[in-house]
């Protein structure tokens, strides 16, 4: 029981960290329709922002807030540098570009820190548990982490929803040559929604980095996940991001950890010890082969020009 | 009295709130030219998405020689005789205008699971290609990549490639949108011609071409037929008038 | 535009004659690490032509093939480790396995479009890589090592020079087949629906089989491709299959023409050669990989068949009619 509520907690917070990027994905690509394979290398630079400056001030709060603002000027200098030059191009030109701008990201990242990864210590304040409920203990931080997102999301949802800025974003996303004709300056547009898309990273990124890991080509892995996310939740939507993140970071979570055993019950002893952990890793693929099969545009289709 | 070719019943289809197609009905006999005008707006391009396919109707039924199409895919419908060119030049940009009609005429000669033969140096597809090409005056231009051809000269091709498909009837969207007196008259001839064997649902806005061509009008507003009948009942029609022809005088020559 | 034309045709006869003659000289001098590379770019090259074959010709961004040159390779390795050495029975296999597994990943992305299509390929692949990895009894991460190659009777795919001439023969072979495939009738669906999908179906062409046998195809010619790796390198590893693997592909396609027919070939040649020359000058090359890639992306879209004819596109009808490689 105990290892069933810490299971599902791990679920939510993981499906938060995936609604930080998912989110960022889905928005560059509504507002912008740049399919941004360079994401993952921005929650990799939060990341390792987080680290050094953490260490540099001795404060990981400190360190947080240093390398949010840092990743948001790198996720600024790209757009300007590189994206701009991407825009209303064919996808197959972003993926390329954004291709080789991972391999660029990773390398400078291996000249700058070298090959070995970074740990990022917790304050002692934050390494105690909490009671959640009667007799079940949850490690603080990661709880931290679940209230970080939710209210990240919510401010998000606050911006998007109740804003003028906001306004102009999903008319962007609807509409965008109307936006330009309206005076809008799209060009800031488009550099302020890369960058709150790249602030979200390498939140996401800085958050995760005491528990997981920070290493080269960790943004990666887990940007295809953000990537199965969005298909689930429907491209362009940020409601179906948030729906998306929780259930494939609940599936992957509690498959992961039930999966072995549930195996166990049907084949035998050796079938499950060799299929089990491939076929764990595999369930979230699996769940977004079920959603394609019944709603090809995922499950908050966003229609859009 | 013949069986209609194309039976249109109580066609109707929402978009959030507004009304597309408002309970359309229409019967077209074989061999009519069928002319549907109205203002912008009206849902002449919802009427022709669900004919082709494209939009599935809310209700109604769409029948076509007998045949109930409402729910068929699109390039079944094709494959029934029911050809559609597009008012908004939708063709293989970068091929040439006679590989864009061979694909026509190859979509309708059996299966293509043919992996060997060169199709373009394949007879049984150019043949009938350069002459779909012939009929409509663009034999010179067989060899020339449809991307450096001239307005007039794609909707000529759009017309081309209906044909090349061997249809029964022919929907046409705004043919001559974009053309010139002169390309306007070439048209309206071909399309004269045309009517002898074919039976045409015309939509227009070429108030010319329609009144010289139409064995029969109907006029669309909002989604709902407003009228239809021959062209001097439709003529004299005051709701007509007030509603769409008003307006179209200064519009005529588009 | 003729001279255009020809400098093209002179650089395709001039990379082949050098392919076919590259043994006696590395016979000559000695120099096998040659012979290693570019049996290694032949073998990729032949990948690349059946990426080409999907992307170039048929428009679908799949950022998932080199599943199936894992698919491929370890179906050689599993046999092998399992004792069953025959080529004859190996190389059916292998290409019978990525056939289904294309077959069914085809169904299930090739109904969707676009950014979703790209998606939805790439978190496949992933899949597959997860499934290798997590094959514990086949060397799960860490690979598997293949300690004997596809036996052929009398065809000894061991020595070096035999295997090269063996790979530069099917890759023609390849080259050949997609050559006569895109201008087949089947190739005019391909390409018709990659300029036009609309306007296919609205003339009456039922797209969806077409484009799914395409990619069938295409993933079985690059299991095909995974069985030559598996044995040029005695190991299969997930690494074969990672996605970054598939970004690769892409690149070798478009950086040397797309819808080309030895743009692959070209394409592969230079990429694997850059990244040779590049990690002589530095340990980070790809730094100036990255970058390189973004430019090209930039202004040689059309790659390098676009530099050397750049008129193509503007290539009269009876250019085009003869179905020019």
């Amino acid at each position: 029981m105990l290892y069933f509520v810490e299971q599902c907690l791990n679920g939510v917070q993981l499906g938060m960290l995936l609604f930080l990027l998912a989110a960022g994905l889905t928005l560059i690509f509504g507002i912008m329709d740049l399919v941004n394979l360079a994401h993952g290398s921005l929650y990799m630079i939060g990341a390792y922002f987080a680290a050094t400056f953490a260490a540099l001030t001795d404060s990981f709060v400190l360190g947080a807030v240093l390398a949010l603002l840092a990743t948001l000027v790198v996720g600024m200098a790209v757009e300007v540098i590189a994206m701009r030059r991407l825009y209303g191009r064919d996808h197959l030109d972003h993926v390329l570009g954004t291709f080789g701008l991972i391999l660029f990201f990773n390398e400078l990242v291996r000249l700058i820190w070298g090959p070995a990864g970074l740990t990022l210590p917790l304050p002692g304040v934050l390494l105690t548990a909490v009671e959640v409920l009667p007799g079940v203990y949850y490690p603080l931080y990661r709880l931290v982490i679940i209230v970080a997102t939710l209210m990240v999301a919510l401010l998000l949802y606050i911006v998007v929803m109740r804003t003028r800025l906001g306004m102009l974003i999903r008319a962007g996303a609807s509409n965008r040559e109307m936006v330009g004709a309206l005076g809008i300056n799209i060009k800031l547009l488009y550099t302020f929604v890369f960058g709150l898309g790249a602030a979200l990273a390498g939140f996401a990124g800085l958050m995760q980095a005491p528990i997981l890991t920070v290493q080269i080509g960790m943004g990666e892995n887990i940007l295809i996940v953000a990537f199965v996310v969005i298909v689930i939740g429907g491209i362009g939507s940020i409601r179906g991001a948030f729906v998306a993140s929780l259930f494939v970071g609940m599936v992957d979570t509690i498959g992961r950890a039930f999966f072995p055993d549930l195996l166990r019950l049907i084949v035998t002893k050796e079938a499950a010890a060799t299929a089990a952990p491939a076929l764990s890793s595999m369930l979230i693929y699996l769940l977004m082969a079920a959603v394609l099969v019944l709603r090809p545009e995922g499950l908050f289709p966003v229609s859009s020009k | 009295m013949t069986e209609p070719l194309l039976q249109i019943e109580d066609l109707t289809k929402r978009f959030g709130g507004v009304v597309a197609s408002d309970q359309i009905s229409l019967d077209m006999p074989p061999g009519e030219l069928h002319a549907i005008i109205g203002p912008n707006g009206a849902g002449k391009t919802t009427l022709i998405g669900e004919l082709t396919g494209e939009t599935a109707p809310d209700a109604g039924r769409i029948r076509f020689d007998g045949a109930d199409i409402t729910a068929l895919p699109v390039h079944r419908r094709s494959q029934l005789g029911l050809a559609r060119s597009f008012q908004i030049t939708s063709l293989f940009l970068d091929f040439t205008a006679l590989d864009n009609v061979a694909l026509a005429v190859q979509a309708h000669a059996g299966h293509s699971f043919r992996f060997w033969r060169n199709a373009r140096r394949d007879p049984q597809l150019t043949e009938p290609a350069r002459a779909a090409l012939q009929r409509v005056g663009l034999a010179e231009r067989a060899d020339i990549l449809v991307a450096n051809l001239s307005h007039g000269e794609h909707r000529q091709l759009e017309i081309a490639m209906a044909l090349a498909t061997g249809p029964r009837m022919l929907l046409l969207d705004e043919p001559m949108a974009g053309m010139g007196p002169d390309e306007s008259a070439r048209m309206v001839r071909m399309l004269r011609e045309l009517k002898r064997e074919l039976t045409i649902l015309l939509i227009e806005h070429d108030m010319e071409a329609v009144f010289a061509l139409a064995d029969r009008i109907t006029v669309l507003v909002y989604g709902r037929v407003i009228a239809s009948g021959k062209p001097e009942v439709i003529r004299a029609n005051p709701e007509v008038r007030e509603a769409y022809l008003g307006e179209q005088q200064v519009v005529a020559h588009g | 535009m003729i001279a255009a034309r020809n400098a093209r045709n002179v650089l395709i006869a001039g990379l082949l004659t050098f392919l076919v003659l590259l043994p006696v000289y590395t016979g000559v001098t000695g120099n096998y690490f040659l012979l290693t590379l570019f049996t290694r770019i032949l073998i990729l090259a032949m990948a690349a032509t059946s990426l080409n074959l999907i992307l170039g010709y048929g428009g679908m961004v799949s950022f998932g093939h080199a599943a199936y040159l894992g698919i491929g390779g370890y179906a050689i390795g599993i046999l092998a480790s399992e004792g069953v050495t025959s080529g004859f029975v190996q190389w059916p296999v292998a290409l019978l396995v990525s056939a289904l597994v294309a077959l069914i990943v085809g169904l299930l992305c090739l109904r969707t479009r676009g950014v979703y299509f790209i998606m939805i390929t790439l978190a496949f692949a992933q899949m597959v890589y997860y499934l290798g990895a997590g094959l514990a009894r086949y060397g799960g991460d860490d690979g598997l090592t293949i300690y004997r190659r596809s036996q052929f009777g009398l065809l000894d795919l061991s020595h070096k020079t035999t295997f090269y001439y063996v790979c530069l023969a099917l890759l023609m072979a390849a080259i050949y087949f997609v050559w006569r495939l895109v201008n087949s009738r089947f190739g005019m669906v391909i390409q018709g629906a990659r300029s036009n999908e609309r306007r296919m179906q609205s003339i009456g062409f039922p797209t969806f089989r077409y484009r799914l046998t395409c990619f069938v195809i295409a993933g079985t010619m690059c299991g095909l491709a995974g069985a030559l790796l598996a044995n040029h390198t005695d190991f299969v590893s997930p690494a074969m299959m990672y996605w970054t693997r598939s970004g690769d592909l892409i690149v070798m396609v478009v950086l040397g023409g797309m819808a080309s027919s030895f743009g692959p070939l070209i394409g592969a040649v230079a990429l694997l050669v850059l990244e040779e020359e590049l990690s002589g000058i530095t340990e980070y090359w790809q730094i100036i990989l990255g970058p390189l890639l973004l430019l090209v992306v930039l202004f040689a879209r059309r790659g390098i068949d676009g530099l050397l004819d750049p008129s193509a596109f503007s290539r009269s009808g009876s250019e085009l009619a003869k179905g020019r490689p």
